[in-house]
C-alpha cells in the first residue's frame, strides 16, 4: 500500500457538549514518527481515540492504512496505548501481555521480548497495581506494541519516565519506524518534539501547525518550540 | 468470533479471580455459612429447611455472579481495558462467552461445595438427583452474570453497581416463591412474578429438590432461564460499544 498511513479530513468531534476537535485535517506517511503536541485539554486524546476508531465523530473522515478507522481489518494492525494505563491492575505484567498477545495470536516468546523492550524484566511477575505509575505506563505500552502493529498510536507514552528510559523508548520508536511502523505519539512536553520527524500542534481542538520541527521554527522565526507555539496562537487566523 | 479469544479471556478472568484469594474464599464459604445458619434457624422444622434450603443452593450462584460480573465489567469500562479490547481483534461475543465460561466454572465449584455440605453434613433432603441441583445452579449463575453485565452499563461507580443488587435481585428473590408461595401473594404480585426470570429458576429447583418431577414443566422452566440469560447477554452485548462519546 502506498497511500498515507493516516489521512484525516475535516474531522469534527463533540465531547461533553463542546467542540473537542474542529475541522482537523492531517496526513501522516508510513514509517514516520509524528509527535502530537499540545497542552492538556487540547484534544490530543480525542484525536487519538478517533484514529483507533473508538470515538464517536460528528463529521469528517478518518482513514488508517486506507480503511475507515476502527475497521475490523485494522484491529490487528493498529496498536493503541490509552492515556491511563489500560492493563489489568490485578494481573502481573507477564499475565497481561500473555492475554493481549493471545488475542492478537502472537507467539508466546513475544511476551518476553516486549518485557525486555520496555525494561520491565525485574517487574515481569509483579502485579501491575503494585508498580509505579511509570512502570504501569510501560506495561501498557508493551501491550500496545506486542502485535507488531503497522501503526502505533500512543497517548503520552513517556509521561513520568526518567530521562534515560525516555531516551531508550524514543530510540525504540525510531527503530520501529525504520522497520516501517508508523508512530503517532502524543505529549504535552514540547521537548519531546526533538525526537519526531513531524509535528502536529494542537490547541483548543484546532491544528495550529503541522510539519517538521525545523520548518515550524523557520516559519515562525521562533528560537524554540514553546515560543513558536505562542507565536502561532498570536497569528491572525 | 474465535475460540482462542474466548478461552484466553476465560483464562484471564480466572487468573484475576485467583489473585484475589479473599474474594474466592468469600464466594465459596459465604453460601456454606448461610446454609448452615439456615439449618439451625429451622432446627426444629426440618421440612422448612428442606423447602427453602434446596432451592437456595441453586440461587446462591445467581446472586454471587450477578455481583461479581457487574463490578468486574464496570472495572473494564472505567479502567480503559474495555476500550483497548474494542480496538483489538476480539468479538464482543468472545468477551461475553469468555466471562460466561469462567464464571460458570466458579459457579459449579460454589454449588458443588455448598451441595456437598448441605446434603452430606446438614441433612438437607432433596427428592430429585443432586447433580441436577448443581447443573441448575450453573444455569442460574449464567443468568446472574448476564444480568450483571447488562446492568453494569448503567452504573458509573462501584457504589451504584452494588446497589443494583437490592434493586434487581431482592425483588426477584422475594417474589419467586422461595419465602411465600406465589398463590398466597396479592394477585398483582403473583402476575408480576411470572415476568421475572428468577421465578422460573426457583420453580426448576423446587421441582427437583422437593417434588422430584422431571417433566416437561422443568424443561419449560429451564428454557425460560436460558432464554432470559440469552436476552440479557444480547442486551449486555448491545451496551458494549466500540465507539463511545
Amino acid at each position: 500500500m502506498t497511500g498515507p498511513a493516516i489521512a484525516v479530513e475535516d474531522l469534527r468531534v463533540v465531547r461533553g457538549g463542546r467542540l473537542a476537535l474542529d475541522d482537523v485535517s492531517l496526513t501522516v506517511h508510513a514509517g514516520r514518527v509524528v509527535g502530537l503536541l499540545g497542552p492538556s485539554g487540547s484534544g490530543k486524546s480525542t484525536l487519538i481515540r478517533a484514529l483507533v476508531g473508538v470515538q464517536i465523530v460528528e463529521s469528517g473522515t478518518v482513514l488508517v492504512l486506507g480503511r475507515p478507522a476502527g475497521s475490523p481489518e485494522l484491529r490487528r494492525r493498529v496498536g493503541y496505548m490509552t492515556q491511563a494505563p489500560s492493563v489489568y491492575a490485578d494481573l502481573t505484567v507477564r499475565e497481561n501481555l500473555r492475554y493481549f498477545g493471545r488475542l492478537l495470536g502472537v507467539p508466546e516468546g513475544r511476551v518476553d521480548e516486549m518485557i525486555a523492550t520496555v525494561a520491565l524484566n525485574a517487574e515481569a511477575d509483579r502485579v501491575v497495581a503494585r508498580l509505579s505509575g511509570g512502570q504501569q505506563a510501560r506495561a501498557s505500552l508493551a501491550a500496545a506494541l506486542i502485535g507488531h502493529p503497522d501503526v502505533a498510536v500512543l497517548d503520552e507514552p513517556t509521561v513520568g519516565l526518567d530521562p534515560v528510559l525516555r531516551r531508550d523508548l524514543w530510540r525504540k520508536f525510531r527503530a520501529l519506524a525504520a522497520e516501517g511502523t508508523t508512530l503517532l505519539v502524543s505529549s504535552h512536553v514540547m521537548e519531546e518534539a526533538a525526537h519526531c520527524d513531524e509535528l502536529l500542534l494542537l490547541r483548543e481542538g484546532k491544528l495550529l501547525a503541522t510539519g517538521p520541527v525545523a520548518e515550524i521554527l523557520a516559519r515562525t522565526g521562533a528560537p524554540d518550540l514553546a515560543e513558536a507555539f505562542v507565536r502561532l496562537i498570536g497569528e491572525p487566523a | 468470533m474465535s475460540s482462542r479469544a474466548t478461552l484466553a479471556t476465560s483464562a484471564r478472568v480466572l487468573s484475576q479471580l485467583r489473585r484475589d484469594s479473599r474474594t474466592v474464599a468469600l464466594l465459596l464459604l459465604v453460601p456454606c455459612a448461610l446454609v448452615t445458619l439456615l439449618k439451625y434457624l429451622f432446627v426444629d422444622q426440618p421440612l422448612v429447611f428442606d423447602r427453602i434450603g434446596g432451592p437456595l443452593l441453586g440461587l446462591f450462584p445467581f446472586i454471587a455472579m450477578f455481583l461479581v460480573t457487574s463490578i468486574t465489567m464496570l472495572r473494564e469500562r472505567t479502567t480503559g481495558t474495555l476500550e483497548r479490547l474494542m480496538t483489538m481483534p476480539l468479538a464482543k461475543l468472545d468477551l461475553l462467552l469468555g466471562y460466561g465460561l469462567a464464571f460458570a466454572l466458579v459457579a459449579a465449584a460454589q454449588a458443588t461445595l455448598v451441595s456437598v455440605l448441605a446434603f452430606g453434613l446438614l441433612d438437607l433432603h432433596a427428592t430429585g438427583p443432586k447433580a441436577l441441583v448443581v447443573a441448575l445452579a450453573v444455569a442460574n449463575a449464567v443468568l446472574g452474570m448476564a444480568l450483571g453485565l447488562f446492568l453494569s452499563a448503567f452504573a458509573r461507580t462501584e457504589f451504584q453497581a452494588v446497589q443494583f443488587m437490592p434493586a434487581v435481585v431482592f425483588p426477584q428473590l422475594l417474589l419467586c416463591g422461595l419465602f411465600v408461595a406465589r398463590q398466597d401473594m396479592a394477585q398483582g404480585l403473583e402476575v408480576a412474578a411470572r415476568f421475572l426470570p428468577l421465578t422460573y429458576a426457583y420453580d426448576a429447583l423446587d421441582r427437583v429438590t422437593r417434588r422430584d418431577v422431571i417433566d416437561a414443566g422443568l424443561a419449560v422452566d429451564v428454557g425460560v432461564v436460558a432464554f432470559s440469560a440469552m436476552v440479557a447477554l444480547g442486551l449486555g452485548a448491545a451496551t458494549l460499544r466500540r465507539r463511545t462519546p
